[in-house]
């Protein structure tokens, strides 16, 4: 193959030169040229390797569908591999390697594999794991194990970086009235119509120039600019080098615009790419068509390409891609670009597999200078790494027999065309078979959606434009309200009908004949998966790996349906098609994550207390969403030290810990308390005001769902705390309730979990502690606020604060509500006044510590499997009122005595430690299940030891007297232990209600 | 995507939404027998076709809307307020928010 740049023409720049590297030389191209064009006007002839075989592979198309030219693109972390030399954009400096080769695409050692071909067939994996054909050893996955290794090192595609993605990405959303995709006839005059009417329009291309496939024929007087001229004057919002990969329900469409893949150096703010989300009242997809193969013999060598890609190398990147060229079709579309090539000084033979053709389509190639020979068609190419002699087929009677050879450096095939359907199949239309276009042609739909121009499987330019503007009017016609009517061209166009032609293959002669190019699936791999019994296109698919690459089948599925049709005896279309899915071509996942990476991947909530806690030594860690302090480290201590440290200190003087986290809802109105009875477990009606009591929520189904304190502020208005888990749930479900259930209830909440600071002051001098800080030091008294009493107070400097004694800790402790914007000060007198009394400050892993010793269940206990009674707090629950959960939570499994009760845990040997999610077994029966499970472990600074929280059959009663194994076989092993009482440390409770 | 055209606020984006249940069900009262909650609870249709839904606007208004899908199509038919009070007072409402 001798391509040649021409001197004038195409889209590109002559005047800029733009250096890259192709494996490590120095080539150059122009503006304008993509990597494909520069690297053929280069004559770089060897651009892959094949997935199996390491066949060479050149280019086989100039546009998205590309199977042969796939390299990776740049250095480093920022490389990027399995990118199509045809969607490419060239810039200065580029680097480009080739894959799946060594030492290089043009040398490699692993062509060898060829030679081992039929090893490698369809279902070749599925074998291997029966076993290796003839003798069926060495199967099973042991085995696989080890072919793995060797196949997947010869086998493959381009190399990821194995470094954390340096580029950074963008999510973006949009709306418009209509979405036009596809910059062709068919789009341009969509876009121009619709726009002309009024409405906001919104035009994707996935090229970096728009025109579509006006920029395969030749420059008409720069026509084409003054029609995007007159769509930008139209107000037409234009999107570039953006694709359209993928439309899903309600209009909205996932669009990938590559922002900075064709810049030699993206500034640093400019995202790499961004992923829109797209709502459109109306979308029309102008999408167009894919030229088709045809399988012959090694109709993968370089130099064999698509009529239509070496117009578009001719017309757009002025590259003519050889000197002596045979064109074979079995249609009208290919001789337009017969004239165009011989005009540029190439001599073209063309076979056309008709038998007859129109009198103007044999002017068309009488223009071309060609030597037209009609029922004919390419039989085999020859040539190790690039065409150089094609063997003929002729036709005779309804066979193919050899016919003769010609010397040629560069083959055109046209198959036919494929409307690219697959936007509209993902939205769940199958396509319609079309026996006299011989292709796919759109289903109907009752979306606000139409196709336009060749993607409804129409073939000539001025029909595509009025289809175009069809599908705009019937876009205004339903934004308006109304049903439109404008009647869109029929398919079809060309002069003669096409006759399909999917293989050609001469009985007695053995032809490696491709289907797929890129996953390396032969006609012959279709047969075999015949003759093994595969009937469906979903099997067969899955069998042979056919159209599951990156082009997924853009290239090879049509005529895959084909082969299996003539072996199954059938049609086409009953043989089906398989569905599209998104997207249209590959999206990386960088974009598909946005800039959700790192800190940002989810959302991070800061208590009011957040500064304050770091300045004052605190290590954070996270509660769900929230980053709550850990534990406060003085300077030497580990992360145990500083934890026993505060429990101890809690325990004998007094700690200070923000429990800003915790749900808190505003409960108001008349009925208030007739809702708190419905929805809580035990009983509310007789809360006094100035009271908080401790409450316990169930499901509908009588499982628990959570626990809090709910205070009795004033006649019709309460304060709910919920656990910081489930604080969101338990406020959707009461406004479920209230919405849906309950709607006679006079009652209002209101979730104020943000406004509300909270910080818990525990420990015998706590007392002490919120006398120093509030402005009325009786109000706090022992007589004025007793165990679970509520105070509406105001703290020193006037600031309004709800405290309530509830402990957590099991020490004589308040909870004190600060509004969100005053609690750091607050803070710095609560502070000073516990450290005069050798306090601390708190973290999680204390609170773990003293709620843990005291028996107090957390989310960790209540799993949403626990109920009521398994939880040890079945008395609580009661008898003489009706409440969610009243009625299920009887069901006789939810009864039974062997169910898992809440325990405490000590190890056998008081020296030992076991770990949280081991396993609780009986000594004889270590295995499964085991009998209980381990919820939480600490060490307990109140006993010495270890300690844990769990749940075994039965409970306590049953195992008190006996050893239990706790089980943890991959991280410590097993641990004699004992069950005792969860109620660990101080179980009267005299510190707490002292 | 679903788009749902919330009655309060206008369409939106699902993601904005948190999946109720089955619309249809009515829930017994408090002390019905445990046999008519298993019903309500437990008990489910699996429509090949329109079914009623609640879900909430959970990330907008908060309130909770039933809403009439096509599980086939995911075509969304209708949406009210799950409250009735307020399904008919926004029905006589003179400025209903535009569904479009």
């Amino acid at each position: 193959m001798t391509a040649t740049r021409l001197a004038k023409g195409g889209y590109i720049d002559r005047d800029q030169l733009l250096n890259f590297t192709w494996d490590g030389r120095t080539l150059h191209g122009h503006a304008g040229d993509s990597l494909a064009s520069a690297l053929l006007a280069s004559n770089q002839q060897v651009l892959g390797r094949s997935f199996k075989y390491h066949r060479p592979r050149g280019l086989m198309s100039a546009g998205v569908e590309e199977s042969g030219a796939l390299v990776t693109i740049g250095r480093g972390d920022h490389r990027d591999a399995n990118v199509r030399a045809t969607t490419q954009e060239l810039y200065a400096g580029l680097v480009a390697q080739g894959q799946n080769a060594w030492p290089s695409v043009r040398f490699d050692a692993g062509s060898i594999s060829n030679l081992f071909g039929r090893f490698l067939a369809a279902g070749f994996y599925y074998k291997t794991f029966m076993g290796l054909p003839p003798f069926e050893w060495g199967s099973g996955t042991g085995m696989w194990m080890r072919y793995e290794k060797i196949i997947r090192k010869a086998a493959g595609m381009g190399e990821a970086s194995r470094s954390p993605d340096p580029d950074h990405y963008e999510h973006a959303h949009g709306y418009c009235d209509v979405l036009v995709v596809g910059s062709g006839p068919a789009g341009r005059g969509a876009a121009l119509t619709a726009a002309k009417a009024g409405v906001d329009v919104i035009l994707v291309e996935q090229e970096a120039i728009l025109g579509g496939d006006t920029l395969a024929q030749p420059q008409a007087a720069d026509n084409l600019a003054d029609q995007i001229k007159a769509l930008k004057g139209a107000g037409v919002r234009i999107m570039a080098r953006t694709t359209a990969f993928g439309l899903y329900d309600g209009g909205v469409a996932g669009l990938l615009e590559r922002v900075t893949d064709h810049l030699a150096e993206p500034p640093m703010w400019m995202p790499r790419q961004r992923c829109w989300t797209l709502r459109a009242r109306y979308t029309v997809l102008a999408t167009g068509a894919l030229e088709r193969h045809v399988a012959f013999g090694n109709n993968d060598r370089p130099g064999i390409m698509t009529a239509n890609a070496a117009r578009v190398y001719l017309n757009r990147f002025a590259v003519r891609a050889g000197e002596n060229i045979v064109i074979a079709t079995n249609n009208d579309s290919a001789y337009a670009g017969a004239a165009e090539l011989a005009q540029a000084g190439a001599s073209i033979q063309i076979l056309d597999a008709r038998k007859s053709i129109p009198d103007a389509i044999r002017a068309q190639a009488a223009d071309a200078h060609a030597a037209l020979r009609t029922g004919a068609a390419p039989l085999m190419a020859h040539g190790a790494k690039g065409i150089t002699a094609l063997d003929i087929a002729g036709q005779h009677a309804a066979n193919w027999r050899e016919a003769g050879k010609t010397d040629c450096d560069l083959l055109l095939v046209s198959g036919g065309w494929s409307p690219v359907v697959n936007l509209l199949s993902h939205r769940g239309v199958k396509p319609v078979w079309d026996a006299d276009l011989a292709c796919f042609v759109p289903g109907q739909t009752n979306e606000p959606l139409s196709m336009a121009g060749s993607a409804a499987g129409i073939w000539n330019d001025n029909a595509c434009l009025l289809s175009g503007q069809a599908a705009a009017e019937r876009a205004v016609a339903h934004l308006g309200g109304a049903q439109g009517s404008s009647a869109a061209p029929a398919p079809g166009g060309w002069q003669g009908a096409i006759t399909p032609l999917y293989e050609v293959k001469v009985p007695g002669r053995q032809l490696k004949s491709f289907v797929d190019p890129q996953h390396d699936v032969t006609t012959e791999d279709i047969r075999l998966a015949h003759r093994e019994g595969y009937v469906s296109v979903e099997h067969l698919k899955r069998y042979t790996t056919l159209g599951m690459a990156t082009d997924q089948g853009k290239m090879g599925n049509i005529i895959g349906l084909a082969l299996m049709a003539e072996a199954l005896g059938k049609e086409i279309p009953q043989v089906g098609t398989t569905t599209f899915r998104p997207p249209y071509t590959p999206v990386s996942l960088g974009a598909l994550k946005g800039r959700n990476v790192g800190n940002h991947f989810r959302a991070l909530r800061r208590t009011p207390l957040h500064e304050w806690n770091l300045e004052h030594g605190g290590t954070m860690t996270m509660a769900g969403l929230w980053h709550r302090p850990w534990y406060f480290a003085r300077s030497g201590e580990t992360i145990g030290d500083a934890y026993v440290r505060e429990a101890q200190t809690v325990r004998r003087t007094v700690g200070l810990c923000d429990v800003t986290s915790l749900g808190k809802i505003a409960i108001q109105g008349p009925d208030s308390t007739e809702l708190l009875n419905r929805i809580y477990s035990n009983p509310f009606a007789k809360l006094p005001i100035g009271k908080a009591r401790y409450g316990i929520m169930l499901r509908d189904d009588g499982f628990v769902m959570d626990d809090g304190t709910t205070w009795h502020l004033r006649e019709s208005e309460y304060f709910m705390t919920t656990t910081t888990a489930h604080a969101g749930k338990v406020m959707a479900f009461l406004e479920e309730l209230l919405q849906t259930r309950w709607t006679d209830l006079r009652v209002h909440v209101t979730s104020v979990s943000e406004q509300w600071a909270g910080v818990a002051v525990a420990g015998p001098k706590s007392r002490q502690v919120l006398e120093s800080c509030v402005e009325n030091p009786a109000a706090v008294s022992d007589a004025n606020l007793p165990f679970m009493g509520v105070l509406e107070t105001t703290l020193k400097g006037k600031v309004p604060c709800r405290i309530a004694r509830i402990s957590f800790s099991g020490e004589r402790a308040f909870e004190v509500y600060l509004p969100s914007d005053f609690c750091p000060d607050i803070m710095d007198a609560l502070w000073e006044s516990a450290r005069s009394m050798n306090g601390c400050l708190y973290g999680l892993e204390a609170l773990g510590a003293l709620r843990i010793e005291k028996g107090h269940v957390t989310g960790a206990e209540l799993d949403g499997r626990v109920t009521i009674e398994d939880a040890g707090l079945g008395r609580m629950a009661s008898d003489k009122k009706p409440y969610i959960g009243s009625a299920l939570r009887k069901r006789p499994d939810m009864a039974r005595d062997n169910r898992p009760r809440l325990v405490g845990i000590f190890p056998r040997d008081r020296r030992e430690i076991f770990n949280a999610g081991s396993l609780l077994c009986a000594p004889d029966h270590i295995e499964g299940y085991g009998e209980g499970w381990i919820t939480a472990v600490t060490h307990s600074p109140a006993l010495g030891h270890w300690i844990g929280l769990g749940f075994i059959s039965g409970g306590h009663s049953q195992w008190h007297d006996k050893t239990v194994v706790c089980a943890d076989p991959i991280r410590k092993g097993n641990t004699a232990v004992e069950i005792v009482s969860p109620h660990m440390f101080d179980p009267d409770g005299e510190r707490m209600y002292g | 995507m679903l788009r749902i055209p919330c009655p309060f606020c206008g369409t939106r984006d699902h993601s904005e939404f948190s999946y109720g249940g089955d619309a249809s069900v009515e829930y017994p009262a408090l002390e019905a027998p445990a046999e008519a909650w298993l019903e309500a609870v437990f008990q489910r249709d699996n429509i090949d076709g329109v079914q009623l839904e609640t879900w909430q606007h959970l990330h907008g208004c908060r309130m909770w809307i039933v809403v009439e899908r096509d599980t086939r199509s995911h075509e969304i038919h209708s949406v009210r307020p799950a409250h009735e009070g307020l399904a008919s007072a926004l029905a006589q409402s003179a400025d209903p928010v535009n569904e479009s």
